[in-house]
C-alpha cells in the first residue's frame, strides 16, 4: 500500500508540471477509483496502478488538451507539440523581416515622392497606413499559408480603401479628410485581422485570438519605440560634433524605417516569443485595471458633486472618446488574458468599476453634448465624435450588464466573451462609414 | 452545433483497438458531447463513472481514452452547459461532481434533433435499423 502511494506521489509530481493544481486532483481522484476496481477484480496494486495510468492515456496528449480547453490560445500548440516548430520559426523570421524591409523601402521611396519632410502634403497623411497595414496583411498570410482565393480576398479590400479615399474631392483645409485619415488605421487593423484569423470570420475563439494580438502587439510596439527612441537620442548626440545636417540625414532615414517596420516585427515578436509577452501582459493589466478604477470612480463622484457645466468644453468628447477606448482596451484585454474557467474574483469586480463609472462620466457628457449639438448642429468632427461615443457606450453598458450578472452567478464568463467577439465587426463597420459614408455626407468640407 | 475543428479536437479520444468495433473518429468525437450531456440528463455525476456509463450504453465498445474526457467536461462547463461542484460523499473520496444546466439540456435537445435527422435520413436509405447501426459504425 505504502508502495502504491509512492506511486501516486511520483505520477503527482510528473503530471503536475504540465496540468493545473485542481485537474491533477480530478484526474488522481478518477486514476484511484480505477484502481480500487481492478484490485477489487483480482489484481496486484501495482498492475492495477500501470494499467490505470495507461488508460489515462498519452500525458503529452493530455496537457495539451489542458492547455487548449483552458486558454484557447493557438501558440500553445505550437509548443507543447514542438516537433518541427523551431524551424518554422527560423523561417518565419527572415520572411517577417523581409517583409518589414519593404515596408520601410516602400515608405521612403512614397515619402522622397511626397518631398517629406520639406513640405507635408495631407495626401500622405491620409493613406499613411496603406503603405504599412497591407505589409502586415501579406506577412500574415504568407505565414497561415492561405490560398489564392483568400490572398485575393485580403487584398482587395485595401485596393478599393484605397480607391475610395483618393477619389473623394476634399476641400481645402477638410476636416472629413482627417477624419478619413484617424479612422483608415482602424479599418486597416480589422482588414489585417481576416488573414489573421486565416480566412475564418465565424469563429469567436480565433476573434479573442485577434484581440489578446492587438493588445500584445501595442506592448511590444511601445517597446521596441522606447528602445527605438534612446537609440535615436544617442545617436544624435553622438553625430552632433560632426554638423547638424547629419544628424538629419540619419534621423530622416533611420526613423520612418523604424516606425514602419517595427509594426511588422512586434507582430513577429508576439507571434513567436508568445511566452514573454504572456507573462508581462497580465501583469500591466492588472496594474492598471485598479489604477484606472480608482481615477474614474474619483472623478465620477467629483463631476457629480461639482456638475459639469464650467469644465465642459468642445474637445471634451474627443477626450472621453479615448477614455472609453482605453477602458474598452483593458477590458477586452483583461477578458483575453483571463482563465476563463477562474471563479469571479477581485480583477472582475475592479473592471465592474472601472467600466460603471466610465459609463456614468459618459453618460454626463453626452448629456451635455446633446445639448450643444442641439444649438450649434453637426459638424464632420461632432458627428464622428457622437457617433464613436455612441458605439462604446453600447459595448460598455452590455459589458456592465453582463459582467454583473456573471459576478453574481446569473451568467458563465462564455457570454460575456461572445458579447465582445460578437461586437468587434461593429467597431470595423463604424470606421468604415466613417471613412466611406461621411465625407460625401458633408460634402467633402 | 459541433463544428468541425472540435471534431478533430477531440478525435483522439478514441483507442481504437482490434477487438471493438472500429469507429470512425470523427463520429466518435461528434457523438462524445451529446452521449456525455446525455449521461448528465440522467442524474449528475463525475468522471470516472460517466466513463464506467459510456461503456455499459455500448457493451464496451465505444473505448474512450479515459483522460481525455476531462478536456471535454471542462469545456461544457465553459460554455455554462454543465456546473461543477467538489464533493465528498460520505462513504467515498473527494470528487468533482458535474450537473446539466438548463442551457447543457438545450444544447443536448439540439444535438438529438441533428442526430435524428441523420439517423432518418440513414435510416430510409438503408432500410433497416440493425442496417443503420452497422453502417454508422463503418461510416
Amino acid at each position: 500500500m505504502e508502495q502504491l502511494e509512492a506511486q501516486f506521489a511520483e505520477w503527482r509530481a510528473f503530471v503536475g508540471r504540465t496540468v493545473d493544481g485542481s485537474d491533477v486532483e480530478e484526474l488522481e481522484a478518477h486514476l484511484r477509483d480505477q484502481v480500487a476496481e481492478l484490485s477489487a477484480a483480482g489484481l496486484a496494486a501495482d498492475e492495477a496502478f500501470l494499467i490505470a495510468v495507461k488508460r489515462m492515456g498519452r500525458l503529452d496528449e493530455l496537457s495539451r488538451e489542458f492547455a487548449r480547453e483552458h486558454s484557447g490560445r493557438l501558440w500553445k500548440q505550437l509548443v507543447v507539440s514542438s516537433g518541427d516548430s523551431d524551424q518554422r520559426n527560423d523561417r518565419g523570421w527572415t520572411a517577417a523581416l523581409a517583409f518589414a524591409v519593404a515596408a520601410a523601402v516602400t515608405i521612403h521611396v512614397v515619402r522622397l515622392s511626397a518631398g517629406f519632410p520639406e513640405s507635408e502634403p495631407v495626401w500622405l497623411l491620409r493613406n499613411l497606413n496603406l503603405f504599412v497595414l497591407p505589409f502586415l496583411a501579406g506577412d500574415f498570410a504568407r505565414r497561415r499559408r492561405l490560398g489564392v482565393r483568400p490572398s485575393l480576398l485580403t487584398a482587395v479590400p485595401f485596393v478599393i480603401a484605397g480607391v475610395v479615399i483618393n477619389l473623394y474631392p476634399y476641400t481645402e483645409a477638410s476636416s472629413t479628410e482627417l477624419l478619413v485619415a484617424a479612422h483608415l488605421p482602424i479599418l486597416g487593423w480589422f482588414l489585417v485581422a481576416y488573414p489573421y484569423m486565416s480566412g475564418v470570420l465565424s469563429s469567436h475563439e480565433r476573434k479573442m485570438d485577434f484581440v489578446r494580438f492587438t493588445g500584445e502587439w501595442f506592448i511590444y510596439y511601445v517597446l521596441i519605440a522606447l528602445g527605438g527612441g534612446v537609440l535615436m537620442g544617442l545617436t544624435a548626440l553622438i553625430l552632433e560634433p560632426i554638423g547638424n545636417a547629419t544628424v538629419e540625414g540619419v534621423i530622416e532615414w533611420a526613423l520612418p524605417s523604424g516606425v514602419v517596420g517595427a509594426v511588422i516585427v512586434a507582430a513577429w515578436l508576439v507571434e513567436s516569443k508568445q511566452r514573454v509577452i504572456e507573462n508581462m501582459a497580465p501583469v500591466l493589466t492588472m496594474i492598471f485595471t485598479p489604477l484606472f478604477a480608482l481615477m474614474l470612480s474619483a472623478a465620477a463622484v467629483v463631476y457629480a458633486a461639482t456638475g459639469l457645466g464650467g469644465a465642459f468644453d468642445r474637445e471634451l468628447l474627443g477626450v472621453f472618446d479615448s477614455l472609453l477606448v482605453v477602458v474598452l482596451g483593458l477590458v477586452l484585454y483583461g477578458i483575453s488574458a483571463r482563465d476563463p474557467g477562474a471563479p469571479p474574483g477581485w480583477m472582475d469586480r475592479t473592471q465592474l468599476v472601472a467600466v460603471v463609472s466610465a459609463l456614468v462620466l459618459d453618460v454626463m457628457v453626452l448629456g451635455a453634448m446633446g445639448e450643444r449639438i442641439g444649438e450649434l448642429g453637426f459638424t464632420p468632427n461632432r458627428t464622428a465624435a457622437l457617433g464613436l461615443n455612441l458605439v462604446l457606450l453600447v459595448n460598455l453598458t452590455g459589458t456592465a450588464w453582463l459582467s454583473s450578472r456573471y459576478l453574481v452567478g446569473r451568467d458563465t464568463f462564455h457570454r460575456l466573451e461572445r458579447w465582445q467577439t460578437s461586437y468587434l465587426p461593429v467597431f470595423a463597420v463604424w470606421a468604415a462609414i466613417v471613412v466611406v459614408v461621411l465625407p460625401p455626407l458633408f460634402a467633402f468640407a | 452545433m459541433v463544428r468541425p475543428d472540435t471534431l478533430h479536437r477531440y478525435a483522439f479520444w478514441f483507442k481504437v483497438s482490434g477487438d471493438v468495433m472500429r469507429i470512425d473518429k470523427d463520429l466518435m468525437a461528434a457523438s462524445s458531447t451529446p452521449l456525455v450531456l446525455a449521461i448528465l440528463a440522467e442524474d449528475e455525476s463525475y468522471g470516472y463513472a460517466i466513463l464506467k456509463r459510456v461503456r455499459e450504453l455500448s457493451d464496451g465498445e465505444l473505448e474512450w481514452t479515459d483522460g481525455m474526457l476531462y478536456p471535454l467536461l471542462h469545456r461544457l462547463a465553459r460554455l455554462g452547459y454543465v456546473t461543477t461542484e467538489w464533493r465528498t460523499p460520505p462513504e467515498g473520496r473527494r470528487r468533482k461532481y458535474y450537473a446539466i444546466t438548463r442551457e447543457g439540456r438545450a444544447a443536448l435537445a439540439e444535438h438529438k434533433q441533428q442526430w435524428t435527422t441523420v439517423a432518418r435520413a440513414l435510416n430510409d436509405i438503408w432500410g433497416s435499423s440493425d442496417r443503420l447501426a452497422l453502417a454508422l459504425g463503418r461510416a
